[in-house]
């Protein structure tokens, strides 16, 4: 390190630490701050729900009582059982659907970029907003099933929102529409990094295009797929605003999701102690899908560096 | 490519393509239609349909003369407030995020890894996990319903994203031109400004859009720490539908909704690659 400043004549000689103090204070204040508040802020809650905190959070401890108490609700329950269908078939559907559309954009098709900038436009717009305008969509004195009886077909149904047993898939559809495009973005980019030179091997030797993407393109996604599954599943946990504008849980509480009980403990029950119990259960289901998730990529770079 | 072409058997693709593109801008559409249909003649028929005359006044009522709660002001308060928290708290989370992302990838110092891989936690931590935390501290801090509160939220949390952004794009820059430069003499400042800068442009414009697009997009701690007048307008929308629900008014509500998607719609249209790139880098991690 050059002390040039430090012999410079005419000025006063500083300690080299102090010299650089600005140096160190921009570079340690902003990544502390963000250090300290994800551990203490994470610390912080997992503390409180071992608290009997309601109103305001309080010192004591309850054990497991708050987790007991929440698993036994039949919000959370309810809600956790939303969350294994809608993260199922969402994850599933959504990437199903990107596929579909990223195999349909790869066929050199003219105006490819005008097509994924409208399957991508979704993402652009809040939750908020998308939920409201499905929520007008669905809605049976509103939307698409008041135009069908507007146009004569009367016995027309499609009432999912106001349905207890079907008002969890109109979440779905909503999701679906919002973040398939995300899907197809990344499966494009690995549809067009397939070697071209094993496709033409294969072309060569006679293969038609479905033979080729079912043995050659479709195996080498794989990779592909599970980040896509892992971020959707990521996405589904924590979903809230969307589900809050376009049924708000209902009807009744048939739409639950653990971020809505969260919120609901939180800040309407003011039950402090059992909201950050729900929060932490939240927690642990993200990390049953993510620990998964960093062993495998661990491997795969591990793999990758050996090879 | 020259084979970019319309033969007939290939008239499948474009026919399914042009469908699936139809229902994906349907949502649009229809509120885009609306926003011009009278209140009453929605309320004739249905959401979906033609709009009869153009009912611009819908937007004037949306911008400026409907109520929510006890206030008749529009949606033009709550549009002012997401600007007031987004465009700073992009500016901010953008700027320190360059610095720590070229601290921790060009010039290294000791624990960097550590408190990087930390950091980059905040991108997979639910919000959940922080909104009792940040209720107690904004509150002891006297920030509690304030913009100025909803600022400094989003540029700690957007630490996470713009310092991953940034440090992904720095490593790539060669060790020696670094090297080099701190030979002459130059410190920590002086290369980041004559030499980091003017090499971030295209990050740094992905950053911008991710933060914007994510901050005016955000709900969950809008509606937990402002109340009234404070609130950014993803929370104002959702307290107009409520108030609404027994003299539905979906004319001006459409008109509402595009008001408030139009920033980020308008960000998409003019920087869609850029966004594109931030999305698939975010997923990359």
């Amino acid at each position: 390190m050059s002390n040039a400043a430090a012999i410079r004549p005419g000025r006063p000689a500083l300690p080299e630490w102090v010299r650089r103090l600005p140096e160190y204070l921009t570079i340690w204040v902003p990544l502390l701050l963000s250090a300290a508040h994800l551990v203490s802020f994470s610390l912080w809650t997992i503390w409180i729900s071992f608290t009997p905190s309601t109103l305001i959070p309080v010192t004591g401890w309850v054990g497991l009582r708050n987790y007991t108490a929440v698993a036994a609700s039949r919000n959370w329950q309810i809600a956790f059982d939303n969350l294994l269908l809608f993260g199922c078939a969402f994850v599933v559907l959504s990437a199903a659907t990107g596929l579909i559309l990223a195999i349909l954009l790869d066929q050199r098709i003219r105006g490819e970029n005008v097509l994924r900038s409208i399957f991508l436009y979704p993402l652009a717009v809040s939750f908020v907003v998308t939920g409201t305008v499905w929520s007008w969509l669905l809605n049976p004195g509103l939307g698409i099933q008041k135009l069908v009886h507007d146009l004569g077909w009367t016995s027309f149904r499609f009432d999912w929102l106001i349905d207890r047993d079907m008002a969890i898939w109109t979440i779905v559809i909503a999701a679906i529409w919002q973040s398939s495009g995300f899907a197809m973005a990344l499966f494009l980019a690995g549809l067009r990094s397939v070697d071209a030179d094993i496709i033409k091997a294969a072309q060569i030797d006679g293969a038609g295009p479905v033979r080729i993407y079912r043995r050659i393109i479709l195996p080498s996604l794989w990779p592909i797929t599970i980040t896509v599954v892992v971020i959707q599943l990521q996405f589904a946990i924590s979903t809230f605003d969307l589900v809050r504008a376009l049924t708000n849980g209902g009807p009744g509480i048939a739409t639950q999701l653990p971020a809505l009980v969260v919120y609901d403990l939180m800040f309407q029950r003011s039950l402090l102690g059992r909201g950050a119990a729900a929060a932490v259960l939240m927690l642990l289901i993200l990390l049953a899908v993510l620990l998964p998730y960093a062993a495998w990529r661990y491997l795969q770079r591990r793999r990758a560096a050996h090879a | 490519m020259p084979d970019r072409t319309f033969a007939p058997s290939r008239i499948w693709i474009y026919l399914v393509v042009s469908l699936i593109a139809a229902a994906w801008l349907a949502p649009l559409a229809v509120v885009v239609l609306n926003s011009l249909r009278t209140n009453e003649e929605i309320a004739q028929g249905s959401m979906i349909g033609w709009p009869q005359h153009l009912a611009w006044s819908n937007y004037a009522a949306a911008w400026s003369g409907f109520c929510v709660a006890e206030t008749c002001a529009g949606i033009r308060p709550y549009m002012l407030n997401s600007a007031l928290i987004t465009i700073p708290a992009t500016i901010f989370s953008t700027l320190l995020g360059a610095v720590a992302g070229y601290a921790v990838s060009l010039w290294r110092f000791r624990g960097d890894t550590w408190i990087y891989g930390i950091v980059t936690l905040g991108l997979f931590l639910p919000q959940q996990m922080r909104l009792l935390p940040w209720t107690i501290v904004l509150r002891d801090i006297g920030l509690i319903n304030t913009l100025a509160g909803l600022v400094l939220i989003h540029t700690i949390q957007g630490l996470s994203f713009t310092t991953l952004f940034c440090r992904n794009y720095y490593v790539a820059i060669p060790h020696e031109l670094i090297r080099a430069a701190r030979i002459d003499g130059a410190g920590f400042f002086r290369i980041f400004w004559r030499i980091i800068l003017p090499l971030s442009g295209p990050i740094l414009i992905v950053t911008v859009i991710w933060q914007f697009t994510h901050i005016w997009n955000e709900f969950l701690y809008g509606v937990t720490f402002t109340t009234g007048q404070q609130q950014p307008v993803t929370a104002a929308l959702i307290a107009l539908s409520a108030a609404v629900a027994d003299i539905p008014q979906h004319g001006v509500q459409s008109a509402a909704v595009i008001i408030a998607a139009l920033p980020t719609l308008l960000i998409y249209l003019l920087g869609g690659k850029y966004f594109v790139r931030g999305l698939t880098a975010g997923a990359v991690k």
